[in-house]
């Protein structure tokens, strides 16, 4: 029995001991875009939305499962693997992309910032040159244990969208029989909405931040166990999240007059005549949201390509030792929060291009991702079972049919 | 650029003809063998229709970057692996490699090959290995543009290499057999502190592949200065217990400690199964604090004498541990109970009569922490006093362990 208990203790902490990264890339999931297209759904077409959450969720998992998976077992991050199997022409196309791509996300996160801190009266020209400077001190002065805890104490500060969404006074019943209940409308506003759902769901730079973190943890194939649980809780917390914001924007907005909504901060004022703390809440949840992505992301990005290309990297290193690691984080955070304050930049634009050059990037990505995984030499026992080949192929072949619906949509202009 | 250079991304696919100048294929990759020549380019790997042939060094006539391989002997064999060959396509070219002189992991790039000419036959040997920005531009452009006109652009980037009898290629993967008869002197005549800073930035396999093969003293001494106890412990568990065990050894008690506790039970077990029977009592012996308490903290390495002993006798005794000297700055005093008397600052015997009792020379206040003092008095102890070594006593007041001034910054580090 003693013996029974300590093991079961020896588990709570190994788990304890590998959380981090699996949550931390989940819960960013749901950056400002994320936040602004379940608002949106929610707000148009209230609790119909809700089944795709199920699907989503078993998609996220399985892409996500596979990174951390690979992380622990071979101790190297995805663009070192893509490097190391792919060669230097491929890996720099796929690092250009990748740079591009979470530019534009970085953009989008400040711009996150400064509407919702607008909400709370304070001018962008204030919140948006604070928060970079914050940003970049906070990882380049702090060690990874230090930022991992209040990245994870920011994950926390997700539950405000739990509250504001009790707080709106839903109704339950229907949000329970939408959640599995699937419902297709043949409207085209419907099905871009979907797809926009679901391609949101998995970004690129997730997968290299997501493996990255993992190894820079120095999770083992021995610990891997747990590592997977930890990945597991995390894409269904996300998605528990996900449901709360389009309840909450269902009950406020679908419910009294559904509409059209042009961004985050439109759906949390739509919140304000049911309390002022409902409204709070979400605004507060959409700043923690923005400014935590604002975070992950340069560091993410600048990480990934100095391992890919073979720079030296890290923020343990001395700015005159990893030089190329340095100017790239730093201008990723200048040029994304200074562009949210050049009046009338074409924001929507760049986000729209950003969704494109994302269309290119994500087929690869995750291809490349299932290829590296079935290399028995680098995986050993870890490859993946048959069964799982065919659920990931599938799942990949359904997200790159979205995603390029997805782009296509956008190049031609929503309908 | 001296024409006498070629770059291994230019040697790719360069034309081999044979004696009449007819093209019979191209170069696919080369190998050297390091057991015959360490930089010699041994073979050339070249493929005409569907087969690879290997092309010896001595049966090339002439290489140049206008004109590609000249061949002096037409009959080739068809290629096949061994395990003494180091393909540069496939083994080098994108994979990490440590740099000893700059304390860095980089990626190699490309190869900088020297076209050598012995009177009879051109060849080539390996000179440098190229990182860094110069060679990705040289990498990415070749084929695009002819190879003159890239030579003539990259020239405005500063070169960035390592020299070929510099660079240590680990090679982990037992898939491949492949056993470099490199030296590994250079790693260990480095600071063990800056080899662990190496050793910190590779996989598993390759740290693993590291510990190996150097010297156990040399190892046990990187391994205290490795950072995360987690990778620390995570090395031991990756190497055979008998050598774990020696490296473990090697290391003062209480490090060795540990790192041990941070172990699983079996695997610690393991390890000290195969100990030498004096260190491992001494290593169990602090296994039973608990980390972060006077007694976890401490170490055996003290000299304890009688409390009538004289100079004289504090010499021989010092004599007689030699290894102990490094960190030693003070004697203990017990009297013959082994309860602890005195504290006596080494550098008071240099001055002292050889007949002077060590009594007379002891500090006038005796400062002694318990087994179970947590961590946090221990550091206000060392702050108050300005302590460089603290006695440690048990409950009976007999001497169990020193703390000294390092095991007390470590602490503070990890804050």
């Amino acid at each position: 029995m003693v013996k029974l208990l300590s093991r079961f203790r020896y588990h709570i902490l190994i788990f304890f001991a590998v959380i981090g990264p699996g949550f931390i890339t989940a819960m960013v999931d749901n950056d400002s875009g994320g936040i602004y297209t379940y608002s949106a759904a929610g707000a148009k077409y209230g609790y119909l939305p809700l089944w795709t959450l199920l699907p989503i969720t078993g998609v996220l998992i399985i892409a996500q499962e596979m990174c951390s998976r690979m992380g622990a077992v071979t101790g190297k991050g995805l663009s070192d693997l893509i490097r190391e199997e792919f060669g230097l022409r491929i890996t720099f196309v796929m690092m250009t992309l990748l740079v591009l791509v979470n530019m534009t996300n970085v953009m989008a996160e400040f711009a996150g910032v400064a509407s919702s801190l607008e909400l709370f009266h304070v001018s962008r020209y204030v919140s948006v040159p604070l928060s970079g400077v914050a940003v970049w001190f906070l990882v380049v002065k702090g060690t990874y244990r230090s930022v991992e805890k209040i990245f994870l104490f920011s994950c926390v500060l997700y539950v405000t969208y739990i509250i504001s969404g009790f707080l709106v006074n839903p109704d339950w019943k229907e949000a329970a029989i939408y959640s599995v209940k699937p419902v297709l409308l043949f409207d085209s506003g419907y099905i871009y909405m979907l797809i926009g759902m679901v391609g949101t769901t998995i970004a690129p730079w997730m997968q290299f931040y997501l493996q990255s973190a993992v190894v820079e943890k120095g999770v083992t194939a021995k610990e891997y166990a747990a590592s997977r649980v930890e990945v597991v809780v995390g894409c269904i917390m996300t998605d528990v999240i996900a449901f709360f914001i389009i309840v909450a924007c269902a009950g406020a907005i679908y419910s009294v007059a559904p509409k059209d909504i042009q961004d985050a901060k439109e759906a949390a004022l739509g919140l304000k005549p049911f309390g002022q703390y409902a409204f709070l809440l979400f605004s507060a949840g959409l700043f923690n949201a923005s400014i935590f992505a604002a975070c992950i992301l340069p560091l993410s990005t600048a990480y990934s390509v100095c391992e890919g290309l073979g720079f030296e990297a890290g923020v343990n290193r001395r700015m005159r030792e990893a030089p190329i690691f340095y100017v790239l984080y730093t201008a990723l955070i200048v040029v994304g929060a200074g562009v949210v304050l050049i009046p009338n930049f074409p924001l929507v634009r760049m986000i729209l291009l950003s969704q494109v050059l994302n269309g290119v990037l994500l087929p690869l990505v995750l291809i490349f991702m299932v290829i590296l995984i079935n290399k028995s030499d680098l995986m050993g026992e870890w490859v993946n079972s048959r069964w799982f080949n065919v659920a990931t192929w599938v799942t990949v072949i359904v997200m790159i049919g979205l995603t390029l619906a997805q782009v296509g949509i956008a190049v031609k202009g929503t309908p | 650029m001296a024409d006498n250079l070629l770059f291994f991304s230019e040697l790719l696919g360069m034309p081999v003809l044979d004696l009449k100048g007819r093209r019979i294929g191209r170069v696919k990759d080369a190998a050297l063998v390091p057991v015959v020549h360490a930089s010699r380019i041994d073979r050339f790997l070249v493929t005409g229709g569907l087969t690879w042939l290997t092309i010896r060094w001595d049966q090339i006539r002439s290489i140049s970057l206008h004109k590609g391989l000249s061949l002096s002997d037409e009959v080739l064999t068809p290629y096949h692996d061994d395990e003494y060959m180091l393909r540069i396509g496939r083994d080098l070219l994108d994979q990490q490699i440590i740099d000893v002189t700059g304390r860095k992991v980089v990626r190699v790039n490309d190869v900088t090959l020297e076209i050598q000419n012995d009177g009879a036959r051109d060849s080539l040997a390996v000179l440098e290995v190229d990182v860094g920005l110069r060679s990705v531009l040289r990498r990415l452009l070749q084929g695009a543009l002819p190879p003159r006109w890239i030579r003539r652009l990259q020239e405005r980037i500063p070169p960035n290499s390592i020299r070929w009898e510099f660079a240590n290629v680990i090679e982990p993967d037992p898939l491949r057999r492949l056993r470099l008869n490199i030296s590994y002197e250079k790693l260990e005549e480095m600071h063990p502190a800056d080899l662990a800073d190496i050793v910190e930035d590779l996989s598993p396999a390759e740290r693993g592949a590291i510990f190996e093969t150097i010297d156990n003293e040399v190892a046990a001494d990187t391994l205290s200065e490795v950072e995360d106890p987690k990778m620390q412990a995570s090395i031991l568990e990756g190497l055979e217990p008998e050598k774990a065990a020696d490296i473990v050894e090697e290391m003062a008690p209480d490090e060795a400690a540990d790192i041990l506790s941070e172990l699983e039970e079996g695997a610690s077990e393991e390890i000290l199964e195969e100990m030498d029977s004096e260190p491992k009592t001494e290593v169990r012996e602090l296994l039973e604090f608990e980390e972060d308490t006077a007694g976890g903290l401490m170490n055996t390495e003290f000299v304890a004498l009688h409390e009538n002993a004289s100079v004289d006798d504090a010499l021989a005794a010092l004599r007689g541990n030699e290894d102990l000297l490094d960190g030693l700055n003070a004697l203990f005093l017990v009297d013959s109970e082994e309860r602890l008397i005195a504290a006596v600052p080494l550098a008071r015997l240099f001055v002292a009569a050889g007949d002077a009792k060590l009594r007379g020379l002891a500090a006038e206040t005796l400062i002694q922490a318990g087994v179970d003092q947590p961590q946090d008095r221990i550091t206000e102890l060392f702050d108050k006093y300005n302590l460089l070594t603290l006695p440690v006593v048990d409950d009976d007041g007999k001497l169990a362990g020193v703390i000294t001034a390092d095991d007390v910054i470590s602490i503070l580090r990890k804050k």
